[in-house]
């Protein structure tokens, strides 16, 4: 057992938050390119692409995200490739990520009135300019709210990282938590950073939610 | 490609296996039929409790949806033994289970209420029937419908991340999963069964729901 002072347990805690940062960034912006090469498919070629995206989100919605970590914490390697926990981790929470944002913007390119397709077909757009020009910036408007409150979802999912061993926030956690012999002290701390991390997201996704129905 | 991938070894363990399916099985049952009912009294609470009542009820639903499950579970069973209260991994993951759940069924019933007609609440009290006979018999039943099918989603997102509970030792199904692995050491085709399984379990249980909710709400 080691004897701690409180502000050094909230700074290696602080420190390991960092991690869980880094971690919900990149896997924020794998799932938004895989997203929307998802969905580039799925109104490209509505037939195979909208099978294709069904299965996928079906998928990733269907498991549970620990296995799918250890899918890739495990699988990875058998293809000659070597994973650090960063790695696996970055991987397999951008695939969950990617099917959870296609599924929220889907619903948004879905709530563009059919006109908005018919009309800029009809003035000679190829697909990817109507998507660039006309159904994207549209359904961007409804999509801002919904997605940043994945954004909670997603930092809160890190945390599983801490099982393959990556030193993120719940990792630290249990270090000093075993360390100190103090775990309700230390998880109590832990939970109150996430809720710092997490609260003003969700706050902000209900604002901008009323926000949004106000202006209809 | 030196790796062949191997599933005969698992061959030997559908026991162990089966005893995982039916703990992860049991932990959604219990949790989600007492997440429901306490959600019930939450939401009720939360509409037409004093104000100290839904503050406590609106705090206790943000603070569990801006936290992770897993330290939530952590702060339960390693953190509550120092208050006195000593739980095994088992009663820490229903209850671990059961507290997050509630907290976003509480959240979704709140909507189902809010969704129910105003003259409902008018209709009853104008027939004289007490203020809690309108909510338990007249509101509750619809508000239930208005919300069945989210409610359904939730428990099954429930199940799914009650595969974190391995990591205090509960022997659920990815507890057995771990335990194979280590025996065996064929960790990638173990865990790619039990997500299959969990995969079937998903599918097959928002069915199962979605029947029962038809035959529930017939005629709605």
């Amino acid at each position: 057992m080691v004897e701690l002072p409180l502000a050094n347990i909230l700074t290696y805690l602080l420190l390991g938050a960092r991690w869980t940062l880094l971690l919900a960034a990149v896997a924020f912006a794998g799932g938004g390119i895989g997203a929307l090469l998802l969905l580039l498919l799925r109104y490209g070629r509505p037939k195979s692409g909208g099978r294709f995206l069904h299965l996928y989100v079906e998928l990733f919605q269907g498991t549970p995200l620990l296995l799918q970590l250890f899918l890739v914490f495990f699988g990875l390697p058998l293809l000659g490739i070597d994973v650090s926990p960063l790695l696996a981790a970055g991987v397999a929470l951008t695939l969950y990520a990617s099917a959870f944002l296609a599924e929220i913007w889907r619903g948004c390119v879905d709530a563009i009135p059919k006109g908005q397709w018919d009309a800029s077909g009809a003035l000679g757009l190829n697909f990817f300019n109507q998507m660039r020009d006309v159904i994207l910036p549209q359904a961007l408007r409804i999509a801002v709210a919904p997605t940043v409150g994945f954004l909670t979802q997603l930092l809160k999912a890190t945390a599983l990282a801490s099982i393959v061993g990556f030193e993120e926030l719940t990792k630290a956690g249990q270090i000093v938590s075993n360390a100190t012999f103090q775990p309700m002290l230390v998880y109590g701390i832990v939970a109150l950073i996430y809720f710092a991390l997490c609260y003003p997201l969700t706050f902000c996704a209900r604002l901008l939610e009323r926000k949004l129905s106000q202006s209809r | 490609m030196g790796y062949q991938l191997d599933f005969g070894a698992l061959a030997g363990y559908f026991g162990l296996f089966l005893e995982g399916l039916v703990v992860t099985l049991g932990l959604t049952a219990i949790s989600a039929s007492l997440g429901v009912a306490l959600s019930i009294g939450g939401a009720a609470a939360a509409r037409w409790g004093r104000r100290w009542a839904r503050t406590a009820v609106l705090s206790y639903v943000e603070l569990i949806r801006n936290t992770p499950f897993i330290v939530q579970m952590f702060f339960i069973f390693f953190g509550l033994p120092s208050l006195g209260l000593k739980l095994s991994a088992l009663e820490a993951a229903v209850l671990a289970m059961t507290i997050n759940l509630t907290a976003y069924t509480i959240e979704i019933l709140r909507a189902g209420i809010e969704a129910v007609a105003k003259g409902q609440h008018e209709a009853g009290a104008a027939l004289g029937i007490r203020p809690s006979s309108v909510f338990i018999w007249i509101v509750l039943p619809q508000a239930l419908a208005n919300v069945y099918p989210a409610l359904v989603s939730q428990i099954i997102i429930t199940m799914l991340e009650s595969a974190v509970v391995s990591q205090i030792a509960v022997t659920d199904l990815t507890h057995v999963a771990d335990l194979i692995q280590s025996r065996t050491y064929r960790a990638f085709e173990t865990y790619f069964v039990i997500t299959v399984v969990y995969l079937v379990l998903a599918v097959t249980l928002r069915r199962l729901l979605a029947w029962a909710g038809r035959r529930l709400y017939a005629g709605r």
